[in-house]
């Protein structure tokens, strides 16, 4: 699992920067999105893995060994809307881009 | 806890600017005066707030019993809930960021408000940002008060749309949604070896990591400060910041001259707490970094100055120059230096924020600049200067140049720290803290004085050659028409530096007890872990 986790971030990772680098700004937005996911697996894995472990504190015993970490999935959680709403204004700056300088571009004019 | 209503003003910087907004929110468009009236009102009751809460610190603080104060949002006991921390330097920044935002706000309210939809709660989210992450305790709530603060940015750098606003825009939020993504890897990777992100727990926790885990918190660290410095401007990583400021609408470009002192207010906050004692690895850990990062943004920033040909980019570099003295001070380290440093934060930034505002009256006569802008939205009111019942102009002051020439002269005088301004009170305490060091002076120190004089002279250089240009020069263009509106901000701001000049005394105690304060971990771990839930056992 711990080998699965891993390779998932770092696929995601790589071709996000990969995508963040391209000159499209539609790539750039896919890019962004892929390094979000990718930081929200690596949040996820902070908190530890761990199989058929509740994150809550039941009425059986205090063991926290027993338990989930809840803290990192909280985080998580605010994480993934704050990128889906940047991700949202960043699709509206890009199509006033594209309806101003009339180019996908990310400097607005084409370099070649 | 004793102290009655009065303790819960802490939370109020945060909660009056997000009541605001959403109340702007219920408004249609076209009630500009409403609008108006409430961002007014909640802008100048932060002000009050916010001086209150100062006089409320520098009282406690100077009465020689502890200054910092936790609020536990929430009644959780420290580690484990939201805790807002109010210190000498937290209490500092709220004054100023008020201070920023009404000027910034009378002046927006001549003409620019109109340039767009939604400016006011936009302008207000903006503000509840900044509070929130110069008020906030934990490294999670700095992340997402982070987010408030750039959300809004965002909305107001795209203010009064144009091809330029947007083509910085797509730069300016790509890079930082990307920085964004690197503020939580370091958070995480902090959180996934000592277990917590509250910042007092974490100074108690540190120290204690095993280790075969040092080289982890030491990256999470480095990664989080990559996160910040960009924020700040660092050299290289500042590159964005003079073109994006130049292209944002001049009240906002004001207001965000407080943007980039976020960067510095957490490298400060998160650095000199968790990396400020004296015990292994964390005494002395990125120190060379900021010290040399710092100075090579000076040098950068000076090159820029004088390369520049615009004012918008004089003022853009300036601030990067600030930047660049700010890192360079805070790894310097060590009592008075930083005490200099905090009077040059709180000087240049309302040197620099003056500075923008002048530009664009200086400038008008140039060209106007174009303030309609297609509609977005079904009740988007676009009609940037046509207001029914209101009249057009408002009062005109004579005498413009003039008036234009001392405010322009008076903000040179601030950026670049020449006599008798704060500007070289400010420089001139950081280099006598700098050779008070005496046993550890090092080449970096006279470099780093050489620096600070040097960019000085850059700054007056760049400035003065434009300032001819514009102001100076015979010129066949009509004299700029100024509104009270737009004068009255750039006034206020200059008054506050003066005021820093007649007082330089009590303000520079303030200044070497916010030093202090910043050097006391103990004090500030014990302020939040022991701060009393309400109802708990006494």
């Amino acid at each position: 699992m711990e080998l699965v986790l891993a390779l998932g971030i770092g696929i995601l990772v790589a071709s996000g920067v990969w995508l963040l680098l391209r000159p499209r700004t539609f790539q750039v937005i896919l890019g962004l999105s892929m390094l979000s996911y990718a930081v929200n697996l690596f949040i996820y894995a902070m908190g530890r893995l761990a199989v058929d472990a509740p994150p809550l504190v039941g009425s059986g015993p205090p063991d926290p060994a027993l338990y989930d970490d809840p803290l990192p999935q909280a985080l998580v959680l605010t994480a993934i809307v704050i990128s889906f709403a940047m991700t949202a204004l960043l699709l509206v700056v890009l199509l006033a881009s594209r309806g101003l300088t009339g180019t996908d571009h990310v400097d607005g004019e084409d370099g070649e | 806890m004793t102290g009655g209503w009065t303790q819960h003003l802490i939370v109020l910087p945060i909660l009056m600017p997000l009541i605001g907004a959403a109340l702007m929110l219920l408004l249609n468009e076209r009630r500009t005066m409403a609008k108006r009236i409430i961002a007014l009102f909640t802008v100048t009751a932060l002000l009050a707030t916010s001086i209150t809460l100062l006089a409320g610190v520098a009282a406690a603080g100077f009465n020689s019993s502890p200054a910092t104060r936790a609020y536990l949002v929430g009644n959780w006991a420290a580690p484990f809930g939201i805790v807002l921390v109010l210190d000498w330097l937290s209490a500092m920044m709220l004054v100023l960021t008020a201070t920023l935002g009404l000027t910034s706000l009378i002046y927006a309210l001549a003409r620019w408000d109109r340039a767009g939809p939604r400016f006011h709660a936009l302008f207000l989210l903006q503000l509840m940002g900044l509070n929130g992450a110069f008020l906030t305790g934990d490294l999670f709530n700095l992340f997402v008060f982070f987010e408030v603060l750039l959300a809004a940015s965002f909305g107001l750098l795209l203010h009064g749309s144009s091809k330029a606003r947007v083509k910085a825009a797509l730069h300016y939020v790509t890079l930082n949604v990307a920085t964004s993504l690197l503020f939580l890897i370091g958070a995480s990777l902090i959180y996934g070896v000592t277990g917590t992100l509250n910042m007092a727990d974490l100074v108690v926790r540190i120290p204690a990591v095993a280790n075969s885990d040092v080289a982890l918190v030491q990256s999470g660290m480095a990664i989080l400060g990559i996160a910040f410095l960009v924020k700040a401007g660092m050299w290289p990583l500042g590159f964005w910041l003079p073109r994006t400021y130049a292209a944002a609408a001049p009240p906002v470009a004001a207001l965000f001259t407080i943007l980039s002192k976020v960067g510095i207010y957490a490298v400060l906050r998160v650095y000199l707490l968790l990396f400020g004692g004296d015990l292994g690895w964390t005494g002395s850990y990125g120190e060379e970094w900021l010290l040399f990062g710092g100075m090579a943004t000076m040098a950068f920033g000076t090159i820029g100055v004088l390369a520049a040909r615009t004012l918008s980019r004089v003022a853009g570099y300036s601030l990067i120059i600030s930047a660049g003295t700010l890192i360079a001070a805070i790894g310097a380290g060590a009592g008075d230096v930083l005490a200099g440093a905090l009077f040059y934060l709180v000087s240049s930034t309302l040197a620099i924020s003056a500075f923008y505002l002048l530009i664009e009256l200086v400038e008008r006569q140039e060209a106007l600049p174009a303030g309609v802008s297609e509609p977005v939205f079904d009740d988007e009111y676009t009609g940037a200067l046509k207001e029914d019942g209101e009249e057009e102009i408002g009062i005109i002051i004579p005498a413009t140049i003039a008036i234009l020439g001392i405010g322009f002269a008076f903000c040179v005088l601030l950026i670049a720290g020449l006599p008798p301004l704060s500007g070289f009170i400010a420089k001139f305490a950081m280099i006598g803290g700098l050779l008070g060091l005496q046993d550890r002076i090092t080449g970096s120190t006279w470099g780093l004085i050489a620096l600070l004089i040097g960019s000085g002279l850059a700054v007056l250089v760049a400035t003065t050659r434009a300032g001819i240009d514009l102001i100076w020069a015979p010129s066949n263009n009509p004299q700029p028409v100024l509104r009270l509106a737009e004068v009255v901000p750039v006034a206020m701001l200059l008054a506050v530096c003066l005021g820093l000049m007649i007082f330089a005394g009590p303000t520079m105690r303030y200044m070497e007890r916010t030093g202090q304060s910043l050097g006391d971990r103990e004090g500030y771990v014990g302020a939040v872990l022991s701060a009393q839930r309400v109802g708990a056992g006494r």
